[in-house]
């Protein structure tokens, strides 16, 4: 088995403030996580905003150097230093997939230049025929299609389509690899599902392996092979994706679970959360801890 | 004994512009009938674009151009006298503006002024609708923080010193310190994280129970509506498509709109494939003639195309605008096998 991205020990700090009131915040820390050529599958890291979850996909995706630690896709060091055709090719492997398509989307430009301008810079195709057939393609995978999209811009689309023309425009290249950074978040309900199931559907079908970031867990549960869930900066649960949900262990995933509101008992107006539950995860943070394994197969954060 | 203090006939809100001789209509709102009793939190449902913040303006009377009200009335039953929003001049508006009538927003980043001090912002809002200074004033709203659970020391900061749940426990505060008896709370949750989310949510209902106030409840996740709301009511395209007691909607809904909205809300133990709906909502400037959901239908027929269908009563207490109504039961079927798996 090979590996296809490979993080290793990866931190990541930053430093707030002046000389004098100068604080380090502690983004990532310590975070491993490898993925594999050969079995495609869609890798969810769950965590609540300030956990370090999109720290951690930028870092992925070159866009940020960790502080210590190291990222490697297919082998080689993910940097943004390095040389543009280096950089360029990496670029055409790992793709991004942003949270809000309506600010994906420059609104005075069409959607079909981007499409078009990631299609003549990664597959370096010059004829007009070439160019819209990679174009068609990307666009049928996602269930659209080249004559529906071509002329529009992106206000004339709905936040479904939209998200949907933005992964299409990520497909164009190929890439083993998409990171899809809270893809359904802004995508009104009845339109959700449909991004969701594409996702499912692109490592299925075309074997494309997705980091899927999200807050949601019930989503998480629904499409994800492996995840972790990240509580500020550390991992402190990562194994198989219904193993861990099913009955998470850690006291912050318990936390998680049990603020996720569920239909099962509409009408009743449950909305209670244990305090102690709270207390207990809250006191957690500021401890080190180790991951250990467990039987199952996941690693959990212990401490003491 | 259960009063209406909202009474809703047939509203029609559109847009209405002109635009360099172009005339341009939005049918934002049209032809909504609805009741809200008291004492109760009525959830509405709707993705974006749906009308569904135009029927809250109207509501909450910040009806301005260019929105205009063209048919029917909102008529507030409140303890100082009736009042038709729609009509209403605005020295009423006024008097009945937090006291009576409150509003929770959205984004509390920015409904909150990030260069003046909550006890400042504090002053603004409650300090003449509460007709009180000096000590009686400060206690009142010390009062209102201590039921919020935050501590006094809030009054002294600025927003940007606060977390995300805290501040929007502040604009729950600011529209609810002079217990007024109807509030509209606009995706109050939409921004939060799921932990603090539910604690929100609790506290906007203990708060209600314990005013005895109606809420008005928007937001397009229905798995918020399941916990929260007593009845909902989903608006499609401008039109209120369905309404009932919130565990009949869920596990009995009658709209075939509303069944795929429960049908596709994933759940954590359950990993069977779920539908995805095809289309997208309509527009308001052109929407489809007859029923406005029938291009998105899985059980359409010719006469949705033709003839829209009426708001009529398919079991107690329950409302649905469906030619086939009776036939959205096996839309469901799988989301109760799993429930008595569970």
């Amino acid at each position: 088995m090979s590996t296809l991205l490979e993080v290793k020990e990866v931190s990541k700090q930053f430093t707030m403030g002046g000389m004098l009131s100068r604080k380090i915040v502690r983004a990532v820390e310590g975070a491993s996580l490898s993925l594999s050529v050969e079995k495609p599958e869609i890798f969810t890291i769950i965590g609540e905003s300030g956990s370090g979850k999109t720290t951690l996909a930028r870092m992925i995706l070159g866009l940020e150097l960790p502080s210590s630690g190291e990222i490697s896709f297919r082998g080689k060091t993910v940097s943004h230093k390095v040389g543009r055709a280096e950089r360029l090719e990496f670029m055409a492997n790992v793709q991004p997939v942003f949270q809000n398509p309506f600010e994906a989307f420059n609104p005075l430009k069409r959607i079909d230049r981007y499409l078009e301008s990631t299609a003549t810079r990664f597959l370096k195709l010059r004829q007009r025929d070439d160019i819209d057939a990679a174009m068609d393609g990307a666009l049928q995978k996602v269930g659209l299609s080249l004559a529906e999209v071509r002329g529009r811009y992106p206000h004339e689309m709905s936040g479904g389509q939209l998200q949907r023309a933005a992964i299409a425009r990520a497909l164009i290249p190929n890439p083993p690899l998409l990171v899809a950074d809270e893809p359904v978040s802004m995508v009104d309900a009845s339109l959700r599902m449909s991004i969701v199931n594409l996702l499912k559907s692109l490592r299925d079908d075309l074997k494309v392996s997705v980091i899927y970031i999200t807050h949601d867990l019930a989503t998480a549960y629904y499409i994800s092979n492996r995840l972790i869930i990240m509580q500020r900066g550390r991992i402190v649960e990562m194994g198989d994706a219904r193993t861990v949900l099913d009955n998470p262990e850690h006291p912050y995933s318990r936390l998680l679970k049990a603020s996720v509101l569920s239909t099962e008992d509409a009408g009743d107006g449950k909305l209670a959360t244990d305090p102690g539950m709270v207390a207990l995860a809250g006191e957690l943070v500021s401890k080190p801890g180790r991951l250990v394994d467990r039987p199952d197969g996941r690693l959990v954060r212990v401490y003491g | 004994m259960t009063q209406d203090i909202l009474t809703v006939d047939g509203l029609k809100a559109y847009y209405q512009m002109n635009y360099f001789g172009v005339e341009r209509e939005v049918r934002a709102v049209d032809g909504i009938t609805m009741t809200v009793r008291k004492n109760e939190i009525y959830g509405i449902a709707g993705e974006s674009s749906s009308g569904k913040t135009s029927f809250i303006k109207v509501l909450a009377a910040a009806i301005r151009p260019p929105m205009r009200v063209v048919d029917g009335s909102a008529k507030f039953n409140f303890k100082n006298g009736p009042i038709d929003v729609t009509t209403a001049t605005p020295q009423q508006i006024e008097s009945i503006r937090w006291r009576h009538l409150s509003y929770i927003m959205q984004g509390s980043m920015s409904t909150l002024n990030p260069v003046r001090r909550i006890g400042k912002t504090f002053e603004d809002f409650a300090k003449r609708p509460l007709a009180a200074s000096g000590t009686p004033y400060r206690e009142r709203v010390l009062g209102h923080l201590e039921r919020l659970k935050l501590p006094a020391d809030v009054l002294n900061a600025y927003p940007h010193e606060l977390s995300g749940g805290m501040r929007q426990r502040v604009t729950i505060g600011l529209a609810t310190v002079c217990h007024p008896e109807f509030v509209i709370a606009d995706e109050p949750t939409t921004a939060l994280d799921v932990v603090v989310q539910k604690e929100v949510l609790g506290l906007i209902r203990e708060i209600q129970q314990d005013m005895g106030s109606s809420v008005v409840f928007v937001t397009h996740d229905m798995s918020v509506h399941a916990n929260m709301t007593d009845r909902v009511g989903i608006i499609y395209a401008g039109r209120l498509v369905e309404e009932g007691p919130t565990r009949q909607m869920f596990f009995a809904p009658k709209h075939p709109y509303t069944a795929h909205l429960v049908a596709s809300l994933p759940r954590i133990g359950d990993t069977t494939q779920r539908p995805a709906l095809e289309g997208r909502p309509p527009s308001l400037a052109n929407p489809p003639a007859g029923c406005r959901f029938h291009p998105r239908c899985p059980l359409a027929i010719d006469k949705c195309k033709t003839e829209v269908p009426p708001l009529i009563p398919v079991a107690n207490d329950h409302r649905s605008a469906c030619w086939r109504w009776q036939d959205v039961g096996p839309l469901v079927k799988p989301h109760q096998a799993n429930r008595v798996m569970a």
